[in-house]
């Protein structure tokens, strides 16, 4: 057996990031755990109805998505739609120019890493800020987030000192305490200075057209209260039917992604500010944004669309763990990044159909999902498509000629005898690539084959359970 | 393409999408008593468990004007921005060492350590203070100090999330704040502070 894939990708990332991210994550996950079960009377039944809920609004598109653009229009928000990721950046920049606005502040949105606003956008000569403190520090070391809730859980506070100072935020000071400060101190006066402020969303209800967007560190909250134009970029699966629901997902969500009952910042918004309010935008944008979802939708995989991002199943996903976010070169990591990120290339599922095999199917990340979704069984649909279409599949040794044997029983017999043959071979100087690579690291068990035949043919009759 | 050729197109494919489904997924029925936290409320009073679920999170929850004045003052907080229509009532407590200014100017940012400003209300279950448009006087007056203190009236607190969903109006922006500003980014450590307060206050009238 040869390593996967993701292991080789894994295996270019340092001792310290891989470190980083098993403790980081494995705490993520002991905490839920208390903090759902001491609390309720029945946290799966939570689950369950929260993933009955998502799945019926993921199957029932076409009347929600009218439905939230006629409120958003009657709340007086301007509404866009983007059928793919360069759409929606140049949808943003429309925006921004007509405003002759050049500075944006962002608060953390996985729409906009998926289309790589930030870069686009100082292509084309606009500043954009991240905000969010793992999501600044990422950008200021040109690097990509790892996890979707944590985005540096593979840095530690020396890498992070470094490029502080690098960036002159200060002589080196590694103490988180002082991390924090300077960056808020730096970009306090960032907010201020911005035009735009850009935000996802969490959730919106279809009922009201209000987005809900979650926060600790209050950085939306921030972009909100200091420019005067909201943008949302809003993935076109985040619908909830009514605000009634919100309640149920608000529970759900925070609990689930970093074991808090509730976000510190919950925020509502149904539109431009008050007219009697002297702070935040005077005008409310929302950009829908397709960019892969409806081929997702069409697959036989549309469950994946209830997902809220809360990454939990990253958290307890064994192998995350150990490979980290960035061997799966994709926005999307963990369990749901192996579902997501091939579908979401359309065309070039080929390139990521090696995602969906970096698992053991231990069914952990089905188990924590707060929308209840059946990650292994759509893993191993995505491990057949790759089949049919015949991607080829790097690592998997060739099962043709096992399955040739196994069919046929003398064959089969003849090979369990014959295979003895292994215990006197020097197995280390075989020419075979895939035998040496797992010898690398083990070694084989004695042949035994046969012996159980021979047992069974000569035990004493009529006893079963001798 | 235009953003509305983008509208059909995706909706188009959105139908097409749909359209080999025999069924559609049902809305499911329940009631949001399942979101409840079991046990939390008791037969105690919605006063005394949103002072515990705040302290929780990290909050601090005040019942007299004096006792609030004392803390500021205490750690040298003495200057700040006051909602205009809050401060006749409170003015009296303020003494001459504090510096109060009832307008915000945001070019200033850095120099108010502390805001006071009304919230809309609370929730017990959570330890949750609620703002809107409507009753926060200013956005900014109420975030960027490092002390925000939000003044609730005790009539006005939610039980439970459901509860304060159902309440939420019809306000453009209502805000749940549960805790001072945190961020856990850097080696899964708690800091408090990162763009919003450091300290969260609610002063229950
Ligand atoms: S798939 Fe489920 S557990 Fe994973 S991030 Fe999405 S909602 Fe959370």
């Amino acid at each position: 057996m040869k390593f996967q894939q993701i292991d080789q990708f894994a295996a270019e990332l340092k001792a310290d990031t891989r470190a980083a991210v098993y403790d980081g994550s494995k705490k993520g996950h002991e905490k839920r755990t208390k903090l759902l079960f001491d609390e309720y009377a029945d946290p799966d039944r939570l689950r369950h109805i929260a993933g009955e809920v998502k799945q019926h609004v993921v199957e029932n598109l076409d009347t929600y998505l009218p439905q939230v653009e006629a409120k958003l229009k009657a709340n007086g928000v301007i509404v866009h739609w983007a059928a793919t990721a360069e759409a929606a950046n140049q949808a943003v920049l429309g925006i921004m120019r007509a405003r002759g606005a050049t500075k944006m502040v962002k608060a953390k949105t996985m729409v906009s890493e998926e289309t790589e606003l930030a870069h686009f956008l100082e292509k084309h000569g606009m500043e954009a800020l991240e905000t969010d403190l793992g999501e600044f520090i990422v950008q200021i070391d040109g690097d990509h987030p790892s996890h979707i809730v944590k985005p540096i859980i593979h840095k530690n506070r020396r890498e992070i000192a470094t490029s502080f100072e690098k960036n002159g935020l200060g002589a080196y000071n590694d103490d988180p305490q002082t991390i924090t400060r300077r960056a808020r101190n730096f970009l306090r006066h960032k907010y201020l200075e911005a035009d735009v402020g850009l935000t996802g969303a969490n959730f919106v209800s279809a009922e009201s057209g209000r987005l809900v967007l979650v926060t600790n560190e209050g950085n939306s909250r921030f972009c909100l209260a200091a420019t005067k134009c909201h943008i949302a970029m809003v993935g076109i699966e985040k619908i909830v039917p009514r605000d009634y629901d919100l309640a149920l997902f608000l529970n759900l969500l925070a609990r689930s992604g970093t074991a808090q009952e509730l976000t510190v910042y919950t925020e509502f918004i149904s539109g431009p500010k008050s007219p009697t309010q002297p702070d935040g935008p005077e005008e409310m944008h929302v950009i829908f944004v397709d960019n892969g979802r409806t081929e997702v939708l069409a697959s036989d995989c549309r469950d994946i669309l209830r997902c809220i991002r809360c990454g939990a199943c990253l958290n307890v996903c064994p192998v995350y763990r150990q490979a980290s976010g960035h061997a799966y070169r994709s926005v999307y990591p963990g369990p749901v990044g192996a579902v997501l990120s091939p579908l979401m290339m359309g065309d070039k599922f080929p390139q990521k159909a090696d995602l969906p095999k970096a698992s053991s199917l231990c069914g952990a990340c089905n188990e924590v999902c707060p929308v209840n979704i059946p990650i292994p069984d759509l893993l191993l649909r995505l491990r057949n498509r790759a089949k049919e279409e015949n991607v080829p599949s790097p690592g998997t040794p060739p099962m043709g000629a096992w399955a040739l044997l196994a069919s046929q029983p003398t064959a089969w017999r003849a090979s369990l005898f014959g295979g003895k043959i292994i215990n006197y071979l020097p197995t280390k100087l075989l020419p075979i690539p895939a035998l040496r690579a797992w010898e690398a690291k083990r070694s084989l068990p004695v042949w035994r084959g046969g012996e159980f035949r021979k047992w069974l043919k000569n035990r004493p009759p009529g006893k079963s359970s001798a | 393409m235009s953003s509305s050729d983008d509208r059909e197109s995706i909706l188009s494919r959105v139908r097409g999408a749909l359209a080999p489904l025999h069924e559609r997924a049902a809305m499911p029925d329940y009631t949001t008593e399942l979101a409840v936290m079991r046990q939390m409320m008791g037969s105690r009073d919605l006063l005394t468990v949103f002072a515990e679920r705040m302290a929780l999170a990290n909050g601090i929850v005040l019942t007299e004007p004096t006792a609030l004045v004392a803390r500021l003052r205490e750690n040298k907080w003495l200057h700040g921005y006051c909602d205009p229509v809050l401060w006749p009532s409170l003015a009296a407590y303020f003494g001459a060492d504090f510096k109060v200014e009832t307008t915000y100017d945001r070019k200033r940012v850095d120099d108010y350590a502390f805001g006071l400003t009304r919230a809309a209300g609370a929730i017990a279950e959570t330890g949750t203070i609620v703002l809107n448009d409507a009753t926060t006087s200013r956005r900014l007056g109420a975030l960027t100090p490092w002390v925000h203190i939000a003044v609730v009236e005790r009539a006005k607190i939610f039980s439970d999330l459901p509860e304060a969903v159902a309440g939420l109006g019809h306000d453009n922006n209502v805000i749940w704040v549960t805790g001072p500003s945190k961020t856990a980014d850097v080696e899964g450590i708690l800091i408090e502070g990162v763009h919003g307060p450091g300290i969260q206050i609610a002063l229950v009238v």
